[in-house]
Order: C-alpha cells, then sequence, then structure tokens
C-alpha cells in the first residue's frame, strides 16, 4: 500500500496516495487544472506551461501535470497572477499559430481553440510572430502543417516512445527548432508506418490523414462509375459515439443505411474479406505446423506493422503470413469475383473502403496492390472523413432504419468482427483451426485470455488432433508498436518461441486506430473492443468457416483456401526498408 | 639541476594559439640559439597569465617585465634589448603605469594561484606548488562525511551561476545507497563572455581533477565524467595529458594510495549547445540525447545520468575544493563575505582598460573590480552601466557600481552573480541594441521543449526590433516585461525564466535608451 498523504487544493482538503501529481490531485477535489500539452495517456512532456499553479508559502509556479504532490500542500489552482499568466501564454501560442479555426480539420475539437475561448483571450493583442512554412504534403496517409504545431509534444511521446517509430523528432533549436521528420525530408521519405497515432493524439489540427473526401465525392457522383464500398469492423463500434448514440452497441444497420444515403451502388462489409482471411491464414498456419514451416507465423491485416516490420525486423519477413489484409483482400474480389459474376468491367469499378486506419491509405497505394490488373482498393477513407462525409450530406445517422449489406460479399460471422479488437484475429483463428484440426466444433468460443488491453498477451493451447493425439500451441498476442518491438526482439533472439503471433500497430487494435476520432483514449478503445464482443456474442455464427458467403467463393472462384488462385489473388510478398527514408531496399520474400 | 639567468613564461591559451604563440615561440629559440644564449634563458610554457587582454603574452622572470601583444618580428628586437644588452623593449611592455596602480598580483587568489606560472602539462610543477596534497589527506585521513562537512562548513556555493550550497548538493547523494554514483563536471561554459573555466582548465587542469576527486571520493562516486564544450579545444588536450599522468603516478585509477579506493574518469565533448550547460540537458546530452532539460523532481543527485546519482558542479566550484580540504573550511570562511565566501573569478569585458580573468574575494564592490583590477575605464569614458552574470545577468546602472558582489547583496537588487562574466559599458553604448543582441541569443539558443520560452522569446525578439526599426512604443515595453514575467513563471528550466532580468533590468534602468527610439 502506497502512503497517503493529505493536501489542500482551494481550501479543499484531499488525501491522495504518494506520488500523485497535483492535476490528479485536484481531481479528486472536483476540479480540473487547465491543460493543454498534456493527455493522460501519455507521460506528461510539461511543454505548455498553462496548467501552473501556486503554491503557499513557495515561490514562483509548479506545473500540475507533471509535480508530485506532497504532504501538507496548499495548492492555488486560479489566482488574478495565475488567469493573466495562462492568459498570455495561450496568446504567445495563438500568435505563433495559423488560426483558420472554420476550415481546420480539429475545428470545435481543437484544444487549444476550446482554451483560448475557456480563458477569454485576446488573440490581437501579441504581435504575431508566425514564420510559414510548406505543409508536408507527400505521405498518402498523413499531412503535417508545421505552421498549426505547438510543439506540445505529444507526437513525439506517441511516435518515440509508445510505437518506437521515430518518424517525427525536433530538427534545429530555439525558435527554428520544428517537429518534423528525421532530417527533414517530409513525412512520405521517412520510417514513418502511416499509423496516425499522431493524428489522434494531436491537440491542434498539425497532423491529420491526407483527405479523399473530395476523391470519393467525385466517384460517387459521377455516373458512369460503379462505387463500391467495404467497411472495416472497428467502424461500426466508433460511429454511435459521434452521432449521440449508445457508445456501447455497436451500429452495424444504421451505417448500411447511411452508405445507401451517400450513393454507394453496392455495399458490402470488410467484415466478409476478414472470414476469408481466416480461412487463407488459418490453412497457411495448419500448413506451416504440420510441414514445419516457418514458425512463428506472425498475422499481416495491419498495414503499419508490416510497414515496421520491413523497417525495423525485415529478418522477419519470413515469419509474417503471406496473406493480404482483409481490406485488399476484399479490393481484389471486387475487381475479379464480383466483376465476373456480375459482369461489371472492372475498368468501371471504383472500390472504396472505410477503415480506422491512416496506414491503409498507404497499402492500397502500394505498387504491388494491383493483382486484380486494377489498384485493387481506389480510395481509403478513415472513420473521421467517413463521420464528416454523413454530415456533410446532412444524414440524420441517429433516425436512420437498420438495413442490411448487399449480397456476395456483405455477410460475416462473429470471427470477423472481432477483428476490429486486439486479439480478435487470434481468437477467430483459433476457433477456425481448432475446427478444422479436431474435425469438430470447439463448445465454447469465447477464449478470454486473448481479450484485454494488456500490452502483451500470451496463451498456450492443447488441440485435439482428428487423426488422434494433440498438439500443443503456443500464441501471442500484442498491440502497439513498441510492444511489439519487444516481443519480436524476444523472437528473433529465441528466447521466446511461439507457433501464432498476432500484431496490432495500434493501442487497442483497429478500434484504436489511427483514423479514428482525434483524441480517442485508451479507456474508448477498451470500451469499443468490448462491443465488438458483445456483438459477436449476439451472432449466431460465430465462426469464419461458416460465412456461407465465403464458403461460395471458394466453390464458385477461388477453389479452396491456399489454392493456386487464391495465392495469386490473396497473398502478397514483402521488402526491406531503409530506417531513415522508409524507401524499399530489396525484396525479402517472393511473390507465390 | 640546471641553473638559468632568466626564465620566460610564455601563456599558451585558446586566444594566444589563434594569435600565432607557436611561431613566436619557435622565433624565440631560433633567435636565443643564434645569440647563443640558449643554456643561460628557459622558456616554458604555461597557462594563461589571465588579465592581461588578447595576444600573446610573455612574463621574464626573476624581473617579471611582461610583454604583450608581441609578434614574430618583435622577438629579435627582444632578444637583442632584453636578453644581449639588458635593456626593456618598453614599446611592448604592458602599461606599467597601469601595474603600478592596480593591484593585479591578488595574493588571496585561491583557484587561479598556479595559473600563469605553472606548466599545466607538468603534473610535477602542480606537485611542486602542494598539488594533490589534499587529495592525499582527503583519502588517507578523512572520511566522506568529513569532506562534506568541511565543505559545508566553508559556505561554497555553486559558481556555475545558481548559486547552491556545494556541501548541501552533496549531501543529498553521499548518504544514497547505489552500485554506481557519478560526479559530472560541468565545463559547457555556454554563457556568452565567460571563459574562466576554459582559463582554469588550460591554466591549471590538475588543480580541477583535484577537487574532482574530492569530490568522488566524498559522495562515494567511482566514476567521473567531466562534460566539456567542444571548442574548447586545448582544454580537452590538456586534461586528456593530465588526466593520464595521475593515472601514471597512482594518483588516479584503482586502489589509489593504497586507500582501496577505485575512481576513473572521462571526457564526454558537448556540441555546443547553450542550454546543455542546465545540468538536466547536460545528462540528457551525456546519455547520447537531445539536450533538453529534464523534469525535476527526481533531482540529479537521486537520479541522474543513466539512472544513477548524479552530482553535478561547475569547473570553478571543484577548483575551491582542494584549497579547502588542505586549509580548512575555517580558512576559506576568510576570504568573502558571511554567506558567501572565497573568492569569485569575473571575466571581465567590455569598456575596460584591461579586460581578461580577475579573481577578487566574493563581496568585492564592482566599483573596485573595475578600477583595481580591470585597469579602470578604457579611455577614462564614463561608466553607462554593466551587465552581470553573462546574457541571463541584469544590466545594473552606475548607481549599484558600489554594491557588493556576493549572490545575497545582488538579490537585494533583483541581481545575479551569475557565471561572473561582467560586461562594461560607457555612455556611447546603446541599450537597444544590447538587448536585442541578449535577446537575439535566447531566440536561438532556447532549446525548443517548452512554448513559454521558444515562443516568449520569438515576442520579445519581435518587439525590441521594433525598437531598433523605430517603430516601438510604451506599451512594447510594458508588453515586454508582461512577456518575460510569464516566461519566468511558466519556462520549464532556467534558460527561459531568466530572459526577466536583462530585461527588465535594461528597460528599467536605462528606460530613456528605448525612449529615444520612439518616433
Amino acid at each position: 500500500m502506497a502512503k497517503m498523504i493529505k493536501l489542500w487544493v482551494d481550501n479543499i482538503e484531499v488525501e491522495v496516495q504518494e506520488g500523485t501529481t497535483i492535476l490528479d490531485a485536484a481531481k479528486e477535489t472536483g476540479k480540473k487544472i487547465p491543460t493543454l500539452c498534456y493527455h493522460k495517456d501519455l507521460a506528461p512532456s510539461s511543454n505548455c506551461g498553462v496548467c501552473v499553479v501556486e503554491i503557499e508559502g513557495t515561490k514562483g509556479t509548479k506545473r500540475a501535470c507533471s509535480t508530485p504532490a506532497w504532504a501538507g500542500m496548499k495548492v492555488i489552482t486560479n489566482s488574478k497572477k495565475l488567469r493573466e499568466l495562462r492568459k498570455t501564454l495561450v496568446e504567445m501560442m495563438l500568435a505563433d499559430h495559423d488560426v483558420v479555426c472554420p476550415t481546420c480539420e480539429q475545428n470545435n475539437k481543437c484544444e487549444l481553440q476550446d482554451l483560448a475561448y475557456l480563458l477569454g483571450v485576446d488573440d490581437k493583442r501579441i504581435p504575431k510572430v508566425l514564420q510559414k512554412k510548406p505543409l508536408d504534403l507527400k505521405s498518402f496517409s498523413i499531412v503535417r502543417d508545421p505552421n498549426k504545431c505547438i510543439s506540445c509534444g505529444r507526437c513525439l511521446t506517441v511516435c518515440q516512445d509508445i510505437q518506437t517509430v521515430h518518424a517525427l523528432t525536433i530538427n534545429g533549436r530555439g525558435f527554428e527548432g520544428t517537429i518534423t521528420t528525421p532530417f527533414d525530408k517530409g513525412m512520405a521519405d521517412s520510417p514513418c508506418v502511416n499509423c496516425g497515432q499522431c493524428t489522434v493524439y494531436c491537440p491542434v489540427g498539425a497532423l491529420h490523414e491526407k483527405s479523399d473526401i473530395d476523391n470519393v465525392w467525385d466517384q460517387l457522383l459521377d455516373k458512369d462509375k460503379y462505387v463500391v464500398v467495404q467497411e472495416a469492423p472497428a467502424i461500426r463500434a466508433t460511429l454511435g459515439e459521434e452521432f449521440g448514440m449508445d457508445p456501447e452497441e455497436v451500429t452495424v444497420g444504421k451505417m448500411y443505411a447511411a452508405l445507401r444515403r451517400l450513393g454507394f451502388d453496392r455495399i458490402f462489409d470488410t467484415n466478409f474479406s476478414a472470414d476469408l482471411t481466416i480461412m487463407e491464414e488459418g490453412t497457411e498456419l495448419i500448413n506451416r505446423i504440420k510441414n514445419g514451416g516457418k514458425l512463428p507465423l506472425i498475422t499481416s491485416c495491419s498495414p503499419g506493422w508490416i510497414k515496421f516490420s520491413e523497417t525495423y525486423f525485415p529478418n522477419l519477413a519470413e515469419n509474417i503470413s503471406t496473406c493480404k489484409s482483409p481490406q485488399q483482400m476484399f479490393g481484389t474480389l471486387v475487381k475479379t469475383y464480383f466483376a465476373e459474376k456480375e459482369g461489371i468491367d472492372p475498368a468501371k469499378i471504383c472500390s472504396v473502403s472505410i477503415m480506422p486506419c491512416t496506414a491503409k491509405k498507404f497499402e492500397a497505394n502500394r505498387p504491388e496492390m494491383r493483382d486484380s490488373g486494377y489498384q485493387d482498393v481506389d480510395y481509403v477513407i478513415t472513420t473521421r472523413e467517413f463521420i464528416k462525409m454523413i454530415k456533410e450530406a446532412g444524414i440524420d445517422f441517429k433516425n436512420l432504419p437498420e438495413e442490411k449489406a448487399d449480397d456476395i460479399m456483405g455477410k460475416y460471422t462473429g470471427a470477423a468482427t472481432i477483428f476490429g479488437a486486439t486479439g480478435g484475429v487470434m481468437e477467430a483463428a483459433v476457433r477456425t483451426a481448432v475446427a478444422i484440426l479436431s474435425g469438430e466444433e470447439m463448445a465454447d468460443v469465447n477464449i478470454t485470455a486473448l481479450r484485454g488491453m494488456e500490452g502483451i498477451k500470451e496463451a498456450s493451447l492443447t488441440i485435439p488432433l482428428k487423426e488422434g493425439g494433440e498438439l500443443p500451441v503456443n500464441v501471442a498476442v500484442v498491440h502497439g508498436l513498441g510492444n511489439a518491438r519487444k516481443l519480436m526482439e524476444k523472437v528473433e533472439s529465441g528466447e521466446k518461441q511461439y507457433h501464432f503471433i498476432e500484431v496490432m500497430a495500434c493501442p487497442g487494435g483497429c478500434v484504436g486506430g489511427g483514423g479514428q476520432p482525434y483524441n480517442s483514449t485508451i479507456a474508448d478503445r477498451a470500451r469499443r473492443g468490448q462491443s465488438l464482443y458483445k456483438e459477436d456474442a449476439k451472432l449466431t455464427l460465430r465462426c469464419s468457416h461458416h460465412n456461407d458467403e465465403v464458403i461460395k467463393c471458394y466453390e464458385d472462384f477461388l477453389d479452396a483456401p491456399n489454392s493456386h488462385k487464391a495465392h495469386k489473388l490473396l497473398h502478397t510478398n514483402y521488402f526491406e526498408r531503409c530506417k531513415i527514408t522508409g524507401d524499399t531496399i530489396k525484396e525479402t520474400t517472393s511473390k507465390h | 639541476m640546471k641553473f638559468y639567468r632568466s626564465h620566460i613564461l610564455i601563456g599558451i591559451d585558446n586566444t594566444s594559439l589563434e594569435a600565432g604563440v607557436k611561431e613566436i615561440e619557435a622565433a624565440l629559440r631560433t633567435e636565443l640559439d643564434k645569440n647563443n644564449l640558449s643554456d643561460e634563458i628557459n622558456i616554458l610554457e604555461t597557462g594563461s597569465f589571465g588579465y592581461f587582454g588578447t595576444g600573446v603574452s610573455m612574463m621574464v622572470y626573476p624581473e617579471q617585465t611582461t610583454y604583450v601583444d608581441v609578434k614574430v618580428e618583435d622577438i629579435p628586437e627582444i632578444v637583442e634589448e632584453h636578453f644581449l644588452k639588458g635593456r626593456k623593449v618598453s614599446r611592448l611592455i604592458l602599461n606599467t603605469n597601469l601595474l603600478k596602480k592596480y593591484n593585479f598580483n591578488y595574493k588571496r587568489r585561491i583557484v587561479l594561484d598556479n595559473s600563469g606560472k605553472i606548466d599545466p602539462e607538468n603534473i610535477e610543477e602542480y606537485i611542486g606548488l602542494g598539488g594533490y596534497e589534499a587529495w592525499e589527506k582527503a583519502l588517507i585521513n578523512l572520511k566522506p562525511e568529513e569532506i562534506v562537512n568541511e565543505v559545508k562548513a566553508s559556505g561554497l556555493r555553486g559558481r556555475g551561476g545558481a548559486g547552491f550550497p556545494t556541501g548541501l548538493k552533496w549531501s543529498f547523494t553521499a548518504p544514497i545507497k547505489a552500485e554506481q554514483k557519478l560526479v559530472v563536471i560541468n565545463a559547457d561554459e555556454g554563457e556568452p563572455g565567460t571563459f574562466k573555466d576554459r582559463l582554469i582548465m588550460e591554466g591549471d587542469p590538475h588543480k580541477l581533477l583535484e577537487g574532482l576527486m574530492i569530490a568522488c571520493y566524498a559522495v562515494g562516486a567511482t566514476k567521473a565524467y567531466i562534460y566539456i564544450r567542444g571548442e574548447y579545444k586545448l582544454c580537452i588536450e590538456r586534461l586528456e595529458k593530465a588526466i593520464a599522468q595521475a593515472k601514471e603516478y597512482g594518483i588516479l585509477g584503482e586502489n589509489i594510495f593504497n586507500s582501496g579506493f577505485d575512481l576513473d574518469i572521462m571526457i564526454k565533448i558537448g556540441a555546443g549547445a547553450y542550454i546543455c550547460g542546465e545540468e538536466t540537458a547536460l545528462i540528457e546530452s551525456m546519455e547520447g540525447n537531445r539536450g533538453e532539460p529534464r523534469s525535476k523532481p527526481p533531482f540529479p543527485g537521486v537520479k541522474g545520468a543513466w539512472e544513477l546519482p548524479t552530482v553535478v558542479n561547475n569547473v570553478e566550484t571543484i577548483a575551491n575544493v582542494p584549497a579547502i580540504i588542505k586549509n580548512g573550511a575555517a580558512w576559506f570562511t576568510e576570504h568573502g563575505v558571511e554567506g558567501c565566501t572565497g573568492t569569485k573569478v569575473y571575466t571581465m569585458m567590455g569598456d575596460v582598460n584591461l579586460p581578461g580573468l580577475c579573481e577578487v574575494d566574493m563581496g568585492t564592490p564592482l566599483r573596485t573590480i573595475i578600477d583595481q583590477y580591470s585597469g579602470g575605464m578604457k579611455d577614462d569614458r564614463k561608466f553607462k552601466g554593466a551587465l552581470v552574470g553573462g546574457a541571463a545577468g541584469v544590466f545594473l546602472s552606475d548607481k549599484l557600481l558600489d554594491v557588493k558582489m556576493d549572490y545575497n547583496s545582488l538579490e537585494e537588487y533583483a541581481a545575479v552573480l551569475g557565471s561572473g562574466a561582467i560586461l562594461v559599458m560607457n555612455d556611447d553604448v546603446d541599450m537597444v541594441e544590447m538587448l536585442w543582441s541578449v535577446i537575439r541569443f535566447f531566440r536561438h539558443e532556447a532549446c525548443g521543449k517548452c512554448s513559454p520560452c521558444t515562443k516568449g522569446n520569438e515576442v520579445l525578439y519581435t518587439l525590441v526590433s521594433k525598437f531598433r526599426n523605430g517603430e516601438g512604443c510604451e506599451e512594447d515595453l510594458d508588453q515586454m516585461i508582461e512577456i518575460s514575467q510569464a516566461m519566468l513563471d511558466a519556462s520549464f528550466c532556467p534558460l527561459g525564466q531568466s530572459l526577466i532580468m536583462p530585461v527588465k533590468s535594461a528597460i528599467e534602468n536605462f528606460r530613456e535608451d528605448f525612449l529615444m527610439k520612439i518616433k
């Protein structure tokens, strides 16, 4: 038990554990001290100074976010001096900020805007010192606007400490110091893996996705184009939050209804190809185990993880599943299987995907992702862009009817829906692998050891084999690239041995993706994951091999999991990448 | 042993190296050879004489004649006149009037007592003057806590700027049980116009090493680093030599003096960022990271470099330690004033006759320092003000000429001693230009971490530039004080917190200069 200490915050007594910050102690008294650079998920950078408080009997001020409370201290969170000081600090930030609120991606969500309004600052009082710099627009995924950056340092903490990518750094010092990529080469020519976590934590509009909204509208409004859409599992666990609905419920039917009203010609679901992924990846796993193939097998659904592994762990290339991600499997099938079935010219099809992810934009643009003969996925929009489109179109989301997805690539099982949460892919794979190996369905398909927000989860399973005997299988699940790095170092050194590892680049899995609403906290991510498990529990079909549209797709088109055709269309290869520029150096696996 | 009729001491420091001292020394040898004087006249290299301004200086013993600004072409004349004919070359002699009038051979030096006397590259000369006696005494006769207490009793305060009591600092780290503790010497000396640490290290590197060794033993550190700025090439060279010599003599290394105490000293070279003089930024830089300050707590004394308890002390601070241990705290407290004992080494710059270093007792008034140790005002101009304490210091007006120069007395006038840099200005100097240049420096050297400092400096720079361009108004002056006050209240580290001192003092003490620029 940690020692308890007593202190006073604005004359209100409070008892907290030793080591608690002044900020958290104040919270206990029901008071939120103004903050800007601070974020509860991240170690405090102490950069902005907005949270300064006075302590009776001491000189000067202390930062509430990073100063531990001490016994008997008397904290003053509001005084004339502090009010004036906070105003001045925010005014200085605005003097160096491109104040273009109405057109900013963060308008109405911006923490600087909020604070400036609440403190009642005068943004004209201090002379403007902003020296405009060019925007970094070359990345497929992320736009960096240095003119809005307030140097809070959150993106640095996320990129360097949590994701361990080190694509963002400070160049130069003093006023010339800028948060940018190594050698200021731009996001496209950096080790950035496009995970977009920086965009989620940026309190202003300095980092956001590269928008494809206009491109998608152009396609939707073009009568000659047949626009097909897929949505990732995580989307349905997130939309409710934004439209004033119960955030714990998924919104599948209304999501389909909204897409129809936006004018998409065919509404499918990425969950279909998630089930398909399990068939392909599960088969790959079983083959590798049975035939002495390279183990551990590591999942390949997360494009942020893929680029990370290509950059930092090229030696593990052969361990990574050759399966494309569900988005890319889907894209290939739309322009082959679907086009063939429906007799539509694939050249006229525009394939759009709605993803919680910024890295999916990069993935769709990878040169090798053209197995249909066309770019398999034409445009990727994030959850945030999707929400903006729904609002722009004036759709009353909350009151929409519950509708269904369209046939042949719209059905899914519970196994697919949990893809959106950390551990979900592993759980889905185990459900199907056990059924295939043992010849019997699992009595209870819930594998709770693989669920939850712990950074690295491990489980050992014993699978009874239909030919007799048992197969012990060790699995691990990691989310967040920092955790992935830790685990992969152990795998590379041989300290840890597994059969199968699930990796998701973003903390919490796809529900915590870089395309999800700004300021998605760890708590938000956990809750969204729970919503997906809840939906899974409600569904009658909960194993991928029970998806009849997937079964039909194999019967009519792909032959069988891991067939020659499946390999040609649904699998891919990897590269080694430069740690400074992210450029491909050489192929590390060959195309099947 | 060989006896010489005369000894010529040549000051080798960065300044004289730039002025070509090595060529001049070679020319002198050749010239002495030519005149068959090599057996009679000995040439000795020493550190900087410290207080004689720029150029190449040499001092001839026993007559104590000092030649300054010596050029190669002067050598034949010096040899012929001085050493053959016994007539001093008066045109090269340091202004004798000044020497008579002013008290340069100050006898109470503690830190600089060997500088300009001994060959800094020869450990035996240091030992010959009593060097390493304190180290031996500490290691053989004293317990670590006795040393800490002695330093506490001496009242020694940090000479890097903040003036924190050194013994107290040590007493936080000494009792901590840890596998490894560190002592780090802050030799980054980034304060503009300050070069006292450079001359201490160039002139008497063993004194720093001896102090450092005592500090390590006192706090229980078996590893020490000297974090030194990369530009200080000669210091680095001399310190490396000194460390090697100390190891060779068994003064440093394993089982020193059979005491069972091991110590290793390493040199870390900095890349020249001002912020790295701040102790936590220095630690970050030592670890190989970008130099940015850390949150305190934890304080470095508890959790510093590589998470080990780390004591960080300034060069001048540590150079006081051998004398304290050798002569005792009571002897030390005879120097200086109550609450601020010992001496202070000042770097004198600007409009004085003899810019350079001087070491005087704490509490000596600015007027005395200028008139008696710096040759007085140059060209007998009127004193207008002085920037005391480096760029992060205070612009003092003539009203404060008689204030005692020590931490406590200056604090009463919202001023600081800082690093001991004193920039003296005559009545020609425009304070707007001075302040502009100080702010420009900080705008460049702010690390970029915290926004109160980064943005504040830029706003200040914009405002002070308005005055330079004749576009300022009185409200701008108020806003500059307001901004620097906000920087004091909200900046993460002392860099941003100290702008208030130059800004407020320049505007309040020299308001007329600013008003004159308003059109």
